[in-house]
């Protein structure tokens, strides 16, 4: 047995370049149960990251009880994650679940029935579009659904009601890694595999804090780095994260610096020759233009703008431009942070550039984070049209229109599909006055909180919220609906490299909870959205038949499930899509010839300037005659638009740790996890904390021009003049909305500003000042096993878990291989 | 020579154009992305002009007396809301229009002039005039049909 909040990564089971990660299957069961207390296992797959571990669910007595890692999955080898372990089971199966609808009555929440809260919503709704149409409804969801109900939701909302302003939470994750792959690739679509890092050389973890955020797949790199022939690591990140800890070249560059390094990384590549002549030649447009705008970016100048030394730009261009496999993953430090797209398209343009791209051990991962984010993707519930089709091109608009029977017009497609911030700008304004937010709490992870509480409280905005628990959002809400958690419904998701996992359903649901899926429906149905034939818009009713219906939409498109079905997906591993007549097992990595869906015909954008957002016209594209070539994208480097000054010396940066997972709804609600990270916390460095007179555990005050956080400081290893704060921290457990006198939620903080081509918002850039405001009650309620640990590792007694011991059983059963021919031979 | 009335003009003409992105990012300021890419934009446009600085040394900068409606006008204040910001960022895009127009005038004359270092000047500058139009008409088309059709 484990304690696998001492020990997050558990026991070490390494192996060599192109083996085979050797199985490990990890088990949690309740308190004092055995295996043979379990009634039944039923498959599915982890949603407390966006790795996409394939599990089975212990049931006892009609009750999750447990969980084991599927061995046979291509994902994870049988391995779980401490969130997984605990929080998957535990954050669902919980005494504070909602199991009632709510609506507002004289400015109370008050339980009632599922006929009452849906008229509610129905009938105001019905107002709204009669008197002032379609464009009064935003949609907020999520990157936690399932793919059949985001396919749903993007039915309703663009064929039922008809708007344009749908969105998800993704829109904070990962919405700069599609912008990324549309911008450089033509389309959405993860090029790399998780079986590259079996493969690589040297793996380049950019502005990802995997040992944290993707503890699994931190763990197949750390058996890589713990086996015969380690690959180098290259990390980009402010803090001295695990991961810096193992690299060979640790990069702390300054927050909001990251296009300067990496357009110096680029430079280096053209300097001394390290450029695949041919590959540029052949698979890439754009070359000359790259190579001015990295121009002036020697490894001087760089490390003069990023806080770093020059040498050791130069040593981190040399392992990626001398490697002969270079695996590269990004994350939120490149997506949340200013020019997120121009910086994130610069890691694929170092790929491009090299050909280090489409082989064994040489690909790109642009992360996503949050487990069904790629379905929110591709389904259109983030407002891009399902399939990854272009909202530009008439043809897919009516593709569309045929496969949903409506008219095209029916569609909205006049503009960019409204993101995530312009959504609650509206709602802000008045315009929107529907807006109905599922599975996501936008009151405490959305950026500048204060402002986004103001919007859900407005008098005149109807809000909806469908959530497993009475969030700070929900309590805003004028209806909350109780909704059905994972693995007690159905349905399909995939991870971030393209591997779908079917989720079946292990106990039914508290009370009177229901799937997202059926809310949808009942909504459709309710206020009779109908297709051109007078036929009900949405036709089928369960989610393998909405499964179905999306394979129709994927047919012929990047992200094609055609070849897929629950009954292939059960019993061994998730498959990677496109999966089709073409590629009947699954496809490992894209582009293996260097041909990229940039045909304009086909292709999911025309693409954007990077410094301002601004859409290439349709014409612009076709004289380009792209046909297949991927754009080598570029934009110089500007400073973010809030530096520190004399009033907010200090840079802020926001983001996770190992034992949490957004806002802790789940997590928070697993006693193992909690006890691990229990509260919010300040990072400081060493230095800085001498300077304002600080020491561990000193009650903090940090304020922006936007708000306040009161919360202990650890002094640990985030570089000087940069502090950082976790986001999970907001006020559900005190059942209230915001802070009242202890504000503890990182947004409080951050501003209102997103990457004008992601339009993903800034998180990670702030300025900010700290003062000392007490002692406090020892030391900070910080992790020492993870970035946050204490730089006097004395100060802190060491975490170690409760009731955490957990099962890992090494070489259970062979490895599993990736489930197409073109890899292991 | 008349190309050194042009070369006034153009110079005149980015002027005016960084100061109505100034002025259109401090009236909507409730817009972050309005506020921080005009301040942007600006910027572009005070780098135009100090690439021109060399431009005007070598050919001077001229006056001319003929009635001129080509002038580019400043703007010099901003409507409110949604409806307002639609109009203010028309304005602005016609300003574009007028500033990229002056530069093709001024390209055609480099080009009869054989002047290499002018011509890699113009290109590059068109070029983001240019873009700085598409990136407001991208804009325009995101706000139009919320402020016509159901903004307070």
């Amino acid at each position: 047995m484990v304690d696998r909040i001492a020990n997050i990564w558990g026991n070490r089971t390494p192996f060599e370049r192109e083996g085979l990660w050797p199985v490990r299957v990890d088990q949690k069961l309740a308190d004092g149960l055995t295996d043979a207390d379990v009634d039944r296992w039923v498959q599915s797959a982890c949603v407390l990251c966006s790795n996409g571990c394939g599990c089975d669910i212990a049931v006892k007595d009609g009750r999750m009880v447990g969980v084991r890692g599927r061995a046979a999955d291509i994902v994870n080898h049988g391995r779980l994650g401490p969130k997984g372990l605990f929080a998957s089971w535990q954050g669902v199966d919980n005494r504070d679940r909602l199991t009632r609808p709510l609506i507002r009555v004289d400015g109370e929440l008050v339980e009632t029935d599922w006929d009452t809260a849906m008229t509610r919503i129905v009938e105001r709704s019905r107002a709204l579009l009669d008197e002032r149409g379609p464009l009064t409804h935003g949609f907020y969801t999520s990157g936690q659904l399932f793919l059949e109900e985001y396919y749903a939701l993007g039915i309703v909302g663009k064929a039922g009601v008809g708007t344009p302003h749908m969105d998800g939470n993704t829109r904070l994750c990962t919405a700069t890694a599609a912008a990324a792959m549309k911008e450089s690739f033509g389309s959405d679509g993860q090029p790399g595999s998780y079986v590259d890092i079996d493969e690589c050389d040297a793996i380049f973890l950019f502005g990802h804090n995997m040992a944290e955020t993707q503890t699994v797949l931190w763990m197949r790199v750390l058996d890589r780095i713990a086996g015969p022939d380690r690959p180098l690591v290259v990390c980009v990140d402010p803090r001295e994260t695990e991961v810096a800890r193992h690299a060979d070249v640790h990069l702390a560059v300054r927050p909001g610096t990251n296009l300067a390094l990496m357009n110096g990384l680029v430079r280096e590549l053209f300097e001394h020759g390290w450029i695949d002549e041919e590959y540029v030649r052949e698979h890439t447009l754009g070359v000359d233009e790259l190579k001015a705008t990295v121009e002036q970016w020697t490894p001087e100048a760089v490390a003069e703008v990023c806080g770093i030394d020059p040498n050791d730009v130069r040593r981190a261009a040399r392992i990626f431009g001398t490697s002969e496999r270079v695996l590269s993953t990004v994350l939120q430090g490149f997506y949340q942070s200013h020019q997120a797209t121009a910086s994130a398209c610069q890691v694929n343009n170092l790929h491009l550039l090299t050909g280090k791209l489409g082989r064994r051990g040489a690909g790109i991962l642009q992360m996503n984070g949050q487990p069904t984010a790629q379905n929110t993707r591709e389904c259109g519930a983030d407002g891009d049209l399902p399939g990854f089709r272009n909202w530009e091109n008439q043809d897919h608009v009516a593709e569309l229109a045929r496969l949903w029977k409506v008219h095209v017009d029916q569609i909205p497609h006049w503009a960019p599909p409204t993101h995530a911030m312009q959504i609650f700008r509206y709602a802000e304004q008045g315009s929107i006055e529907l807006l109905w937010i599922s599975a996501t709490n936008p009151a405490v992870s959305m950026p500048q909180s204060p402002r986004i509480r103001r919007i859900l409280a407005k008098e005149e905005l109807f809000v909806v919220v469908q959530d497993l628990y009475l969030t700070e959002t929900a309590r805003l809400a004028d209806v909350v609906l109780p909704a059905a958690g994972w693995g007690e419904k159905q349905g399909t998701y995939t991870n971030v490299n393209r591997t779908v996992h079917l989720s079946d359903k292990a106990i039914e649901p508290p009370g009177e909870a229901r799937s997202d899926l059926d809310i949808f429906l009942d909504y459709a149905r309710r206020m009779d959205f109908r297709n051109d034939e007078g036929q009900p818009l949405i036709d089928w009713s369960g989610p393998e038949d909405g499964f179905r219906a999306w394979q129709e939409c994927s047919r012929g498109r990047p992200c094609d499930y055609t070849g897929l079905s629950y009954e292939r997906l059960r019993g061994g591993s998730g498959i990677p899509w496109p999966c089709n007549d073409e590629h009947p097992d699954g496809t490992v990595r894209l582009y293996r010839d260097g041909q990229f869906p940039t045909e304009p015909d086909y292709c999911e954008s025309y693409g954007h300037d990077l410094l301002t957002g601004a859409s290439v016209p349709p014409q612009e594209y076709r004289a380009m005659r792209p046909d297949g070539r991927a754009f080598l994208k570029a934009a110089e480097h500007v400073p973010p638009h809030e530096e520190p000054s004399d009033d907010y010396p200090l840079r802020y940066t926001t983001g996770r740790t190992a034992y949490h997972f957004h806002t802790r709804t789940k997590t928070g609600r697993a006693r193992q996890l909690n006890a691990a990270a229990p509260s919010a916390w300040l990072e400081m460095s060493t230095a800085d904390a001498e300077r304002l007179g600080i020491r561990e555990g000193d009650v903090v005050s940090v304020r922006s021009p936007r708000g306040e956080i009161v919360v202990p400081a650890r002094v640990g290893n985030v570089i000087e003049g940069t502090v950082f704060a976790p986001f999970h921290y907001g006020y559900w457990e005190r059942d209230a909305v915001g802070p009242g006198e202890e504000p503890t939620a990182a947004n409080e903080l951050t501003l209102t500003e997103w990457d004008p081509v992601s339009k993903q918002p800034v998180f990670k850039i702030a300025a900010v000042r700290v003062q000392r405001v007490r002692d406090g009650n020892g030391p900070a309620p910080a992790p020492t096993t993870t970035a946050s640990r204490p730089a006097d590792a004395d100060a802190v007694a060491p975490t170690r878990g409760v009731d955490a011991e957990v099962l890992e059983l090494v070489g259970a059963a062979e490895p599993p291989r990736v489930a197409t021919k073109e890899e292991h031979g | 020579m008349m190309l050194p009335v042009y070369l006034g003009l153009l110079d005149g003409a980015e002027a005016a154009l960084a100061a109505s992105f100034r002025r259109i990012a401090e009236g909507h300021g409730d817009e972050p992305d309005v506020f921080h890419i005009c301040h942007t934009l600006a910027k572009q446009c005070d780098a135009h002009r100090e690439r021109f600085v060399s431009v005007i040394e070598r050919y001077g900068r001229g006056e001319d007396d003929a009635p001129d409606r080509l002038h580019a006008e400043e703007i010099t204040e901003t409507r409110s809301g949604a409806v307002g910001l639609l109009r203010d960022l028309q304005d602005l895009y016609v300003l574009t229009k007028m500033v990229d127009a002056t530069w093709v005038v001024v390209k055609q004359a480099a080009l009869g002039l054989r002047d290499e270092e002018l011509l890699v000047i113009v290109d590059e500058c068109e070029r983001q005039t240019n873009l700085q139009g598409e990136w407001i008409m991208t804009r325009i088309k995101q706000a139009a049909p919320q402020a016509l059709l159901v903004a307070r």
